[in-house]
């Protein structure tokens, strides 16, 4: 009497995909979006080019791919430029970059926030500080509605 | 800039009449009040109360001094004043869902009530059985129809959406009007059609607010982080531009290259349209008065410090308003040079601004 023996597996369906209003964003897939270059980028750190590597791994996000592991690998390799700047040094390289890389760079911090690792929100936080002061509430702003996410 | 506060309730919409003696406003309920202006105060004279939900849209149309009201209930009201008695009408929507805005249009022969049905419905009354019909423009409208505004020639309807999107749409209905001569936003107007669809790319998300120019050949919009021009005459080209602040709510033109915006930033600011790919933000248009800093003894300064860690008592913003500006209404002038505009907020206060040339 106290175990339901009718098949309950109607209960795991996802009725929202069957729902013919359903909102279907439209794929554009564009070309360039498979992530920023990680041997470039590896170079760039390596010969100590901070700027430069900061520029290189904000070049190509995986904005359009559904492929998770092309978006993580491009959420550590920016986690790892990041950290590897030192904090006087942000400051000059935030400004450096255009308004469109400044957005971009909110989205990736925010990204990086979600997944903490070591001492990385504490480097995150530093950033996030000077890229709002370029930005402005705007930015965050973008990052929480923007359809396409890093 | 005069201020003048309704109490504490957010304000969700507000319409004037004719000679801007008297204002409708919803506390964010399901009740309209009306107030007149009697000497420096304003007088409640008119409750109106037929909604059961709360009232999302007020519109009052000058001429024919009718009011429409929409609300959650899924309806809307058309409202008369007889015998110094305001008397409802129920208009038949077939709504769904909650209706989110209202807009008589120019000539006040119909109207266009947006809603959460993903459908913009144009009323407009039919004599031979007295009462009020609707037509509805579906397609292809993704989600909720947020704001809704009218073009000067009666016919062209702007449509703000939360599908990201903004649209004009031709609102012509052959039992009440002639057909409408060519524009610059196109020449085939059947109703339904669509005349312009633009829909942000970079996830600028929903659109709050839309507004003709005085001319209609432009287009302005708000987004969450970002105001937007349409420009008609020039090929229907987009100028877009992203704001630093915080979303905003609500969009009027000022002027024939003048645009105002305010929202959550709880100030307006002015934008400036020249031509495609010219808009810019001017300056924003709330001077916080300098407030002098009132000598507060030594006493009361520890006392601060002590209970609240700051030094100095003020939780008051610096602009007029002390939370969100909803919507912005003109109060004279008319869209080609307006001279006052009202605001309304989630403060519960509206706010009359002059606006300068």
């Amino acid at each position: 009497m106290s175990k339901n023996t009718v098949s309950d597996r109607f209960r795991k369906v996802d009725v929202d995909e069957y729902d013919e209003n359903k909102f279907v964003d439209e794929d554009d897939v564009g070309e360039n979006q498979g992530g920023p270059d990680e041997a470039e980028v590896d170079g760039l750190l390596r010969q100590g080019n901070l700027n430069g590597a900061l520029h290189a791994v904000l070049k190509n996000p995986p904005l359009n791919t559904k492929n998770h592991n092309a978006k993580e690998r491009a959420e550590l390799l920016v986690v790892r430029v990041l950290s590897s700047f030192k904090s006087s040094d942000i400051e000059k390289a935030v400004g450096s970059l255009d308004k469109a890389d400044v957005d971009l760079l909110m989205k990736y911090i925010y990204r990086g926030f979600e997944k903490p690792s070591d001492n990385s929100s504490a480097v995150l936080l530093q950033w996030h500080e000077k890229a709002l002061a370029v930005g402005g509430v705007g930015s965050i702003i973008r990052v929480l509605t923007t359809r396409k996410t890093v | 800039m005069s201020l003048c506060s309704f109490g504490v309730e957010p304000l969700s919409c507000h319409a004037w009449n004719k000679d801007r003696t008297q204002i409708a406003l919803s506390p964010n309920n399901n009740i309209v009040n009306i107030f007149e202006k009697k000497g420096k105060e304003w007088v409640k004279i008119h409750e109106l109360t037929e909604h059961t939900e709360r009232i999302t849209g007020i519109d009052w149309a000058p001429e024919s001094n009718r009011i429409v009201t929409c609300a959650s209930d899924r309806n809307a009201y058309v409202w008369s004043l007889k015998d110094e008695v305001w008397k409802p009408t129920l208009v038949l929507v077939r709504i769904n869902r909650a209706a989110t805005c209202v807009k008589w249009s120019p000539l006040e022969n119909k109207f266009a009530l947006g809603s959460g049905a993903r459908l913009i419905s144009v009323c407009y009354f039919e004599e031979e059985n007295d009462w009020w019909l609707s037509k509805h423009i579906k397609k292809p409208l993704r989600s909720t129809i947020l704001s809704l505004d009218w073009h000067p020639n009666n016919i062209l309807l702007a449509a703000g959406s939360a599908d990201f999107s903004c649209r004009v749409f031709s609102a012509y209905i052959k039992d009440i009007e002639d057909k409408p001569g060519p524009t610059a936003w196109g020449t085939k107007m059947p109703f339904g059609e669509l005349m312009l669809e633009h829909k942000d790319s970079d996830g600028c998300g929903w659109v709050h607010s839309v507004s003709f120019s005085a001319s209609g050949d432009q287009l302005a919009w708000v987004a969450h982080s970002s105001i937007s021009v349409a420009d008609a005459a020039k090929g229907k080209e987009v100028t877009h531009l992203t704001t630093d602040y915080l979303p905003l709510l609500s969009v009027l033109f000022v002027g024939p290259t003048e645009i105002v915006a305010a929202g959550h930033d709880c100030c307006p600011f002015q934008y400036t349209y020249k031509g495609p790919g010219a808009l810019e933000f001017v300056k924003k248009l709330d001077m916080p008065k300098q407030s002098s800093k009132t000598t507060t003894s030594a006493m009361q300064h520890f006392r601060n410090l002590d209970k609240k860690a700051t030094e100095e008592d003020s939780t008051k913003l610096d602009t007029l308003h002390q939370n969100s500006i909803t919507q912005l209404c003109i109060v004279s002038g008319d869209k080609a040079k307006v001279e006052k505009y009202s605001s309304v907020g989630l403060d519960g206060a509206m706010v009359i601004w002059e606006f300068k040339h």
